[in-house]
């Protein structure tokens, strides 16, 4: 049988495009999905309901449930699924800075076990030792991977966690009774390492890249002062550059009595090569859903892991989980009396599921893994990398024929130039590929840019495949750009106008403003 | 009814082809050197792709600024000016000033930076004007990508009406050019439809993010004025903004003078300057770099001037530049260019600037 290269083939995709009503539309009087028993007289006649339930909270009319079978919810909802472009549909390649990895459906599988969907975060703790264990052993693991010495798993997201370290920034400095009001941060950290310190109040500071590409140190020398509180940065940037120097930053932001706060988001490059506390941090938090496969982006709910140092401990939020003497787990309220615990930042003790599935992945890799999933990451994108910038119409700013770590951000801004096709269009049209692409936060630094992290999941054939699916839309763009431009023409979605949708003047986000507007 | 003026100039671009940087006093040397008139193909490209199912009128001026192209085609049109046998930038002033009367919707022009500054004198902010790239130089702001991009421009804006932007006018000193020196200068600003993928230059995602962005800035600038200090504010919308905060009388192209939050004096010149902070013990300079160019003293404001600047400490002068016009400067630095080296050696280095409501951005500035 002749052998097929697949490497080179376009991926024919279209969108499964139904015609599904809302499901307030499917329903029928009458039709049922379950049947519910009639309550048993017996049972009944124990219970008054008006004296269990207070006349105020009782219903007037009967809540407006869609009437609809079983069989149809089913296609229902099975339909919906299909009109996404989800991890298990594309090779997720394009959504830089997201390290979305294909996470092991085994690990989902335990997490949805019985042990897991009938525990209670309120139960004794005796009655849910596992679990406890499990959270116990992960904070050790994460010690292991940052350096630091105790972590909370509270924080639900990466944004949550920035926020999380700034209010220990605060929490600190409010025990030592000094004001200090700035933090600084670098241009390509993650957007939130400014604007969560920017919501407790503190004023942000940026340090833009100097000709190398990386964080400008004379200008942070001007930046530190008295009045800095911490610096924030992510390093790697999501350029994919690594500040080699961070150990400079680190220490004159401590000379200057601050605390230097790590975000992690773009660790996948760095397990087990380098650590925070190495590195002169006070803190940092890596998402459990990205760089430990839990998995990202609307996948399930996000850790936000937070470390800290041993003279932070105290104002961590709680409870965090301990062992006593006798082996024994527990939740533990009590393992700092000062004022200045910022306490609580969600319910319980994080989301138990991500923390489980974290946990998994790493037993199933070990150290040597960890390593491994590194080193794989970043060979694979430098690989990318590499092919891409053969490319004439690619180009990547900063460290010129130096490699970078985990992800790059390209720029497409020549065949801008030439054809007016854009990166927002190029990303329409790989949708037409089953291909998600990302271009960068706002503001665009970066002209016309695309950010892209292969991680170590994808083969190399996944790889090519990617790379051959950009390039032909690369070069249709200069052939044909208006049908770039109309993209998408194979996905259940029409293209946005999105210059209207972003003039907030345009905005109707309730019924109310949207008849104010149109006169009705 | 929409009524669009149209200019052409007809040597625009003409001393580029034939390597004499510019057209402004040179085009009979131009001409014979072989130079061929761009300007009017080009219009007519525009023409062309024009879809606008509407009823339209064109007003322009006679012979090759607009009527001999508008005839040839069969456009509706009717004169608005007589325009002189050998055409200059005085015909293009009162070739607008025209449209003034005639009330037009939009104003099209096809020639570079000359043109547009011309076009600025003659109507200001008061019409909306799409420029179709045509001369040797196109430094503004206000110039659709290309001729195809500037048709789509203007459907857009006579379907839609689609936002206007206030962009740079922005041209060289054409002797100085010709001698090989290049010198910018921020002549004023023209009302443009704003599209970004349609403008030359436009970094910004939206126009709404660049307004907040400067309101921004202007609510942190203005939360932080003390008493009893003399604040000079430099030209630009993004110090306009400042100024609207305040509700104080602004100069878009000039330098105002405040004082505890009010007025002392409107578009003050170099010597009205000097005059003024001779009385002040404390003063601040609030400025924001050209676009693009990242000139912060020297092009566009040289009111404050270096014999000003000889008195003023570095620490008192607050740059305030949005985020997409630091973006816009590619990790260049923002420049010193006034007439004294002195004074440019002794401004340079790092500033925080003002990028919005309690955000600074180190910048280093350059001689």
């Amino acid at each position: 049988m002749k052998k097929i290269n697949r490497c080179n083939i376009l991926k024919n995709f279209h969108q499964a495009k139904w015609d599904e009503p809302i499901i307030f539309e499917l329903s029928k009087k009458g039709e049922r999905g379950i049947l519910v028993p009639e309550i048993d007289e017996n049972i009944k006649s124990l219970f008054k309901l008006d004296d269990i339930l207070p006349k105020n909270m009782k219903r007037k009319v009967l809540l407006e449930l869609p009437e609809i079978s079983q069989s149809r919810v089913v296609r229902h909802f099975t339909r919906l699924s299909q009109e996404t472009l989800g991890a298990d549909v594309n090779i997720e390649i394009g959504q830089g800075t997201c390290t979305v990895k294909y996470s092991p459906k085994i690990n989902e599988v335990i997490a949805r076990s019985d042990n897991m969907l009938e525990i209670h975060p309120l139960q004794d703790d005796e009655t849910v030792q596992g679990i406890l264990e499990v959270m116990y052993n992960l904070d050790y693991f994460m010690r292991e991977i940052s350096g630091l010495d105790q972590f909370t798993f509270q924080p639900s997201g990466g944004s949550q966690a920035v926020m999380v370290m700034a209010s220990l920034v605060e929490a600190y400095f409010n025990e030592k009774g000094e004001k200090r009001d700035e933090i600084i941060t670098t241009l390509y950290s993650h957007p939130s390492d400014a604007a969560a310190p920017a919501l407790k109040g503190y004023k942000i500071i940026y340090i833009h890249p100097d000709e190398n590409g990386y964080p400008d140190y004379e200008a942070f020398k001007l930046a530190v002062s008295e009045k800095t509180a911490a610096f924030f940065i992510a390093n790697p940037e999501d350029t994919g550059v690594y500040n080699k120097r961070v150990k400079e930053f680190t220490k004159l932001v401590h000379d200057n009595g601050g605390l230097c706060c790590y975000d992690q988001a773009n660790a996948n490059g760095l397990l087990g090569v380098t650590r925070a506390k190495d590195a002169g941090f006070d803190m940092c938090f890596f998402n459990l859903h990205k760089t430990f496969s839990t998995p990202h982006g609307c996948g399930g709910p996000a850790t936000g892991a937070t470390g800290v140092t041993k003279e932070l401990i105290k104002y961590l939020p709680k409870p965090i989980v301990s062992k006593n003497e006798k082996g024994f787990f527990y939740l533990d309220y009590d393992f700092s009396s000062s004022e200045y615990s910022i306490e609580k930042v969600r319910m319980f003790n994080g989301v138990a599921q991500v923390a489980l599935k974290a946990y998994a992945w790493i037993m199933s890799l070990g150290a040597e893994g960890l390593y491994e999933v590194a080193k794989v990451a970043v060979l694979n994108n430098n690989y990318m990398f590499k092919k891409l910038m053969e490319n004439k119409w690619i180009d990547a700013p900063y460290i010129k024929g130096k490699q970078r770590i985990e992800q790059v951000r390209y720029t497409i801004e020549k065949l801008t130039n030439e054809t007016g096709v854009t990166s927002g269009d190029i990303q329409r049209r790989m949708m037409d590929f089953g291909l998600h692409y990302w271009t960068s936060h706002h503001p665009y630094y970066i002209e016309e840019p695309m950010t892209l992290e292969p991680t170590e999941t994808p083969s190399k054939e996944d790889i090519d495949i990617y790379i051959d699916t950009l390039v032909y839309v690369l070069n249709e763009a200069f052939e044909n750009p208006d049908f770039v431009k109309s993209a998408p023409h194979s996905s259940v979605c029409h293209q946005l106008v999105e210059d209207v949708l972003d003039e907030p003047n345009n905005w109707a986000i309730t019924w109310r403003t949207y008849k104010k507007q149109n006169n009705l | 009814m929409k009524k669009i003026g149209l200019i052409i100039n007809p040597i625009a671009g003409l001393g580029g082809s034939v390597g004499l940087k510019g057209t402004d006093d040179i085009y009979k040397e131009a001409i014979a050197l072989g130079a061929k008139p761009k300007a009017i193909a080009k219009t007519r490209t525009v023409l062309e792709l024009l879809n606008f199912n509407g009823e339209y009128i064109f007003y322009t001026a006679s012979g090759d600024m607009g009527e001999k192209l508008l005839q040839e085609m069969g456009v509706n049109y009717e004169c608005s000016y007589i325009s002189q046998k050998e055409t200059s930038g005085n015909d293009t002033i009162k070739c607008a000033e025209s449209f003034l009367k005639k009330d037009v919707d939009l104003i099209v022009f096809s020639g570079g930076d000359g043109t547009a500054r011309d076009i600025y004198n003659a109507i200001g902010e008061k019409i909306p004007v799409i420029g179709i790239p045509a001369g040797v130089k196109m430094q503004s702001a206000i110039f659709a990508k290309n001729p195809i991009k500037a048709s789509n421009l203007i459907n857009k804006f006579l379907i839609n009406g689609i936002y206007l932007k206030e962009c740079e006018v922005i041209d060289l000193d054409e002797e100085m050019y010709r001698k090989g020196e290049i010198q910018v200068k921020l002549y004023g600003y023209l009302n443009v439809p704003y599209d970004k993928t349609l403008l030359q230059n436009k970094k910004s995602r939206t126009l709404s993010s660049e307004r907040n962005n400067q309101k921004q800035i202007a609510y942190d600038i203005c939360d932080n004025m003390h008493e009893d200090i003399l604040y000079i504010i430099g030209p630009g919308s993004t110090t306009k903004a400042i100024m609207e905060n305040l509700s104080l009388n602004n100069t878009l192209i000039g330098v105002d003078l405040i004082y505890n939050k009010r007025v002392i004096k409107n578009d003050v010149t170099e010597i009205e300057i000097i005059d003024e902070i001779s009385k002040y013990k404390k003063i601040i300079i609030i400025i924001t770099p050209i676009g693009g160019q990242g000139y912060i003293f020297g092009r566009g404001n040289q009111q404050i001037s270096d014999k000003v600047l000889r008195n003023i400490r570095k620490e008192n002068i607050c740059i305030v530049a949005t985020k997409m016009k630091l973006a816009g400067l590619k990790n260049e630095p923002l420049l010193m260019d006034t007439e004294s080296l002195e004074i440019n050696e002794k401004f340079k280095g790092y500033y925080k600037v003002v990028t919005g409501y309690n955000e600074r951005a180190i910048q280093k500035v350059s001689e």
